[in-house]
């Protein structure tokens, strides 16, 4: 494995020393791991689709038609916001390297308290629709908030709290969806629909794109300011650079996990009253887990490594890829589960990025 | 009166069983010091293997083999990811279980041209101990299971005595508790986590297996639904030690039996379903109440 000593003349030896230095600076710019694992990714991808016996590039190429065709912008859009904000909830953790696996639980309970509070309060627009999207922070964000003094108090990891309390939330609203709020003589399991004066603002006649988009993007600015401009944000990036370091310097470990995991549980509410609040105005059994928010954006927050900057550029992809997924079966005869398996591959390609920084180490040690 | 107690306590055993079979891949990884949090996907990997297998080669044994190797060859990534290129174990585990959901689906599409759930006609599932149904007590509980839920606790046994008081389970543990010590002696370190982690596949596969062909015979999109998840909980719970693994795992069991129980008289399945989960969560904070004035928050 190690390469053997160099033994070369001096001049030529030092023109490729220069020219390894450039190699190995162009290999450490921050953009290479992401690129290259998505490239990567896809790759692995289209043998996988030969392997199936299907045209790997029919199927690419569907995937990006059917995505970024004008006539589904609009749709392609609300997909975008609601991974982001689904990023948002893994990313704000991942910050100070604790996971985020309960994305859905906190996802539904932020539908229910929206659809709760937009139907049963007489209240006009404009306080209601605002009222309703900050009740389901608040509730999603204190059901995320549970999971961190269970970890600073019992040692139970919030990746391992997350978990077990998220199917418990998703079970409860199913529940409630199922029975006591459901629509009467529905055959499907779903409340009545929004009266008018709770649905997000239309943004001009489009039919998916919404207010309610907006401020997804806004609580991403947010993101983007608290982390880069404000002392909490270094707090979490020292902690997570550095547990012991961070205690050691005085940064209050529990407070902070409270805080983060609140936060992330807030924006996790907010994706699910934007989409109740959206067409078709209603919560629906299994509508909100089912198109894999969570995951995505989950994927989209670890390619980032969590840095707000990126995150929108990353959603990019995972929108392209669960839109274009349902395309790319029509036209090229490729199941939309690849879109699941492309996710799971860029994410355990970029954890196993580590083997660059090993060969490195090795051969610097050589 | 008597055959309905003993009906709940197979009902029991069989909802344990492939807990127990994760949940000792769990522990053995936690024993080499690898956090391994991707049972979930091997699991349901093990699962789809398993029917897979069981239809191509007609055969239940030929199923849960096939389980039992593409399991172990998919553990590889996160073997020697963690154990070789020092990458983050939890990391990998959330991409490999994702892409266990999205390539079952996707070969449930390619290869049998359906999707939800597969079963075809003459699907072999694998064989009920019928020849103990005379048997008083033990007739009752195992005739209607497969060989595989003895053996899951069997097999915990021996796993858990070996590690106890063989020197190459001595080894083993060293390389958790002190990997500096442990390789300082000469044991490789990244050798044992790999073939460990491995090992871990293979049970993952026999769990996936005893699911799809022995408590059923079918498999289903996700159908593990979390069972890997209550696994890792389990090895938490026993702090890695396989030995009272069984005592947890037939905690999960009971709660997931009583919910079948609880469904048959009523209950609405929405929330009996979510009990193991909330139960689970429960035990762990009761048992871990005890430590919580030592916990400090660095170590979190």
């Amino acid at each position: 494995m190690t390469a053997p000593p160099e033994t070369t003349s001096a001049a030529p030896a030092k023109a490729s020393s220069r020219g390894r230095r450039l190699a190995t600076a162009a290999l450490r710019h921050p953009a290479v791991v992401p690129i290259g694992a998505v490239v990567l990714a896809l790759l692995i991808g289209a043998v996988i689709i030969l392997a199936a016996g299907l045209d790997p590039i029919t199927a690419y190429t569907a995937v990006i038609q059917n995505s970024l065709d004008p006539g589904q912008l609009d749709y392609t859009f609300s997909v975008w916001a609601f991974i982001c904000g689904m990023a948002l909830a893994a990313a704000i953790p991942l910050r100070m390297g604790e996971f985020n696996l309960g994305g859905n639980g906190q996802l539904v309970l932020g539908g229910l308290t929206a659809t709760v509070i937009a139907s049963s309060l007489p209240l006009p627009s404009i306080v209601l629709i605002p009222l309703a999207v900050i009740g389901a922070a608040i509730v999603a964000g204190a059901f995320g908030a549970i999971s961190a003094p269970l970890a600073t108090r019992f040692g139970i990891p919030i990746i391992i709290s997350t978990l077990l309390l998220s199917p418990v939330a998703v079970a409860v609203v199913s529940y409630l969806v199922r029975f006591p709020l459901g629509e009467a003589g529905s055959a499907v399991a779903q409340t009545t629909r929004l009266p008018e004066g709770a649905r997000m603002w239309a943004l001009g006649d489009l039919s998916y794109s919404n207010a309610g988009l907006i401020i997804i993007v806004l609580l991403m600015v947010v993101f983007w300011v608290v982390d880069s401009r404000t002392a909490v944000g270094f707090e979490l990036r020292v902690v997570g650079a550095n547990r012991r370091f961070g205690a050691y310097g005085g940064v209050r470990v529990g407070r902070l996990a409270l805080g983060a995991m609140a936060a992330a549980g807030a924006a996790a509410g907010v994706v699910g009253a934007v989409i109740v609040m959206s067409s078709p105005f209603r919560l629906i059994d299994g509508a909100l887990i089912s198109p894999g928010y969570t995951f995505a954006g989950l994927a989209a927050a670890l390619l980032a490594g969590g840095r707000p900057a990126l995150i929108p550029v990353t959603a990019i992809l995972f929108t392209i890829l669960q839109v274009g997924g349902a395309g790319m079966e029509r036209s090229a005869d490729v199941p939309r589960q690849l879109s699941d398996v492309l996710q799971g591959v860029v994410i355990v390609v970029l954890a196993l990025r580590t083997v660059l920084d090993q060969r490195r180490t090795e051969r610097s040690s050589a | 009166m008597h055959v309905f107690e003993l009906g709940f306590v197979a009902a029991v055993l069989l909802a344990a069983t492939p807990i127990l079979y994760a949940a000792l891949a769990g522990a053995i990884s936690a024993q080499v010091g690898v956090f391994n949090i991707a049972l979930e996907g091997q699991m349901l990997w093990g699962a789809f293997a398993a029917v897979a297998g069981s239809y191509y080669t007609g055969s239940a044994w030929g199923g849960v083999l096939t389980a039992l190797v593409s399991t172990a060859l998919f553990s590889v990534v996160l073997a020697v990811g963690a154990a070789r290129w020092h990458a983050d174990p939890i990391i990998i585990a959330i991409g490999t279980n994702l892409l266990a959901i999205g390539l079952t689906g996707f070969l449930l599409r390619v290869l049998f041209d359906t999707s939800g759930s597969f079963s075809p006609r003459g699907l072999e599932g694998l064989p009920k101990m019928a020849f103990l149904a005379d048997v008083p007590v033990i007739g009752p509980i195992f005739a209607g299971q497969t060989a595989l839920v003895p053996l899951a606790f069997v097999l915990i046994v021996a796993v858990g005595l070996w590690l106890k008081r063989s020197a190459g389970g001595l080894r083993l543990r060293g390389v958790g508790e002190h990997p500096d010590a442990a390789a300082a002696l000469g044991v490789s370190v990244a050798s044992y986590q790999t073939w460990v982690t491995i090992a871990g596949g293979a049970l993952c596969g026999i769990a996936g297996a005893q699911l799809a062909l022995g408590n059923v015979t079918v498999f289903t999109e996700n159908m593990t639904a979390g069972r890997g998840w209550i696994a890792v909980a389990a090895v938490m719970l026993v702090a890695g030690r396989p030995l009272w693994l069984p005592v947890a795992c037939l905690g999960f069991g009971a709660a997931e039996a009583l919910g079948f129980r609880l469904q048959g008289i009523g209950a609405p399945q929405q929330l009996t379903d979510a009990a193991p989960y909330a139960i689970t969560l429960l035990v762990l904070v009761a048992t871990r109440i005890r430590f919580a004035k030592r916990a400090s928050l660095t170590t979190t």
